[in-house]
């Protein structure tokens, strides 16, 4: 049985997530079905999910396509901005583990390679229902108080 | 006063991908600006060579997300001339069809983001709702929101059936309405002219110098479109016009967009209501005589040069990409320098800039060594087309 503490924490955590989103090497895709996501037609602020723009403000890294070796620093250190409790999220294939890129020299692999990830979002490009279904999963895993 | 230098990016939040910008600042004032690219340069290029033609295909049509068909048909068409293969004008007419919804999309697209960095969040919500439309007849199409994946060596892979046409057409038509709403919207609103008029400015002649694309160069006057140029696919039988501006301002590359997407609608609905009949796909050899091809494709940012060279083999033997942002970061300095910083990032929005497509590697090795410089490469086309009849030394460059 968790204490009070530990449940309003948790339920503190589940409502409104701010998303920083992270371009690490992705084609372009996976960046507008994200954006997709939070305008009108899917509209993700049903759920309290917020795009942001600065680490310090964020709760979810949406890291979107294959970690280039020219961004594997810039991402660590957003990554270590970001106030606990902190989650990754990896949108399609590419940032799952390489897609179609895998293997190019320029790139590191997926985002697992660099960061704990929570969620993977599979697709080239998922689309924005899938987008909303990860993060979703992803909160309620947060309700638990799992990471 | 003393300068001081601002960085933007490569995480910035108003720019969604990965560049980064030194911005020397004087007061509120960019004095300086230095352009740092290649954080997305993943190595598509040489990829494209361990795989066979028809795999670079799916590769390279995920060198961005944006203008994929553009990429796509431009190496596509490589891969016919090569092999020397007469593609099926109903192939011809889909590839249209989806190119325009593509610019379309991307239009539309932009006007969000534009509209976004200008502070107007409301027309970024309906250009993006508007967008839908778009997104929903692509899928329709091609079964896929992003990657529409259409291309094959030779053709389409799918064809567009009677039901389709009528689907798409009612579409294209709702959005046709909505587009002279924001045509207007554009034109008139006092918020948006405001913070549009008079900034980033690029004159005629710097845009010329520094070789800007697609609509980048038509709203500073220069007209220039590849479709008209150099028609490709079906593009010399159709009709519609190429739209410039002479604002040389941000206002003049809203203008020149929403202009466009009213004559992309015009194109669609020409190519719908006349669909030839027919096959949609000719077959092609797996592996392509020797020989080298370079083909032009109107993007929706501008002008997409793709090359492909081939040693007889299975594998491409060099893929090369020429993407239009690249060739309109050269103006970004120019226009940067005397704006303000507030205007900083729609004056980089106005571009279009697309990183992905954008960071190819190139090397740069002194002369001497077969690699030929601005002024060589043009007396060599100037020999060239000398011995083919035609003179070009008179024409003034610069």
């Amino acid at each position: 049985m968790k204490s009070i503490r530990e449940q309003v924490v948790a339920w503190a955590r589940k409502k409104s997530p701010w998303l920083l989103h992270y371009n690490s090497g992705s084609c372009n895709g996976c960046d507008i079905e994200t954006v997709a996501a939070l305008t009108p037609r899917f509209d993700v602020e049903r759920f309290g999910i917020m795009l942001h723009g600065t680490p310090r403000h964020a709760d979810v890294l949406v890291v979107t396509g294959a970690v280039s070796r020219q961004q594997e620093k810039r991402l660590l250190r957003i990554y270590n901005q970001i106030a606990e409790p902190k989650f990754v999220v990896a949108v399609g294939a590419c940032a799952c583990s390489g897609g179609v890129v895998h293997g190019c020299y320029g790139l590191l692999g997926g985002a697992d390679k660099l960061l704990p990830v929570s969620a993977y979002i599979p697709g080239c490009p998922p689309r924005p229902e899938a987008l909303i279904d990860g993060i979703v999963k992803l909160l309620t895993r947060i309700e638990g108080g799992n990471k | 006063m003393p300068k001081i230098t601002v960085p933007l990016g490569p995480q910035h939040p108003a720019l969604k991908e990965p560049g980064s910008f030194l911005l020397c600042l004087e007061g509120e004032q960019i004095v300086d600006a230095t352009l740092r690219l290649g954080y997305n340069h993943r190595g598509v290029e040489k990829a494209a060579e361990s795989r066979n033609y028809i795999q670079a295909m799916y590769l390279i049509e995920r060198v961005c997300g944006i203008c994929s068909h553009a990429h796509a048909t431009a190496y596509v068409m490589n891969v016919e001339e090569l092999a020397g293969a007469d593609v099926p004008k109903r192939a011809k007419a889909i590839r249209v069809i989806i190119g325009e919804l593509e610019r379309l999309h991307s239009h539309l697209l932009w006007l969000g983001v534009a509209a976004h960095e200008i502070g107007f969040d409301t027309l970024f919500m309906y250009s993006w709702r508007d967008r839908e439309m778009v997104m929903d007849a692509l899928e329709t199409i091609s079964g896929n929101r992003v990657h529409y994946s259409m291309n094959t060596p030779g053709g389409v892979r799918r064809d567009i059936t009677a039901e389709q046409v009528k689907t798409v057409l009612a579409k294209v038509e709702a959005l046709e309405r909505r587009i002279k709403y924001y045509i207007d919207l554009a034109t008139q609103e006092p918020t948006v002219i405001a913070r549009t008029k008079g900034v980033g400015v690029l004159p005629k002649d710097e845009a010329v110098k520094r070789c800007a694309a697609g609509p980048l160069a038509r709203a500073s006057g220069v007209a220039r479109d590849v479709r008209k140029d150099d028609p490709y696919l079906l593009y010399g039988e159709l009709d519609f016009k190429l739209i410039t501006s002479d604002a040389c301002d941000v206002f003049g590359r809203l203008y020149v967009r929403a202009f466009e997407m009213l004559e992309s609608c015009k194109i669609l609905k020409q190519v719908l209501n006349w669909l030839p009949e027919g096959a949609i796909s000719v077959k092609i050899p797996v592996k392509l005589p020797p020989g080298q091809a370079v083909n032009r494709y109107e993007a929706p940012r501008g002008e997409d040069v793709h090359y492909l060279k081939s040693d007889g083999g299975l594998n491409p033997a060099r893929v090369k990409v020429r993407a239009p942002t690249l060739a309109n970061f050269t103006s970004v300095d120019y226009m940067l320098k005397g704006d303000q910083l507030a205007d900083a990032a729609i004056i980089i929005a106005a571009i279009d800039p697309c990183f992905s497509c954008t960071d190819r590697a190139t090397i740069v090795t002194p002369a001497g060594t077969g690699i030929m410089s601005w002024r060589d490469m043009r007396s060599h086309g100037i020999e060239f087309y000398k011995k083919k009849g035609i003179d070009f030394s008179k024409v003034k460059v610069f």
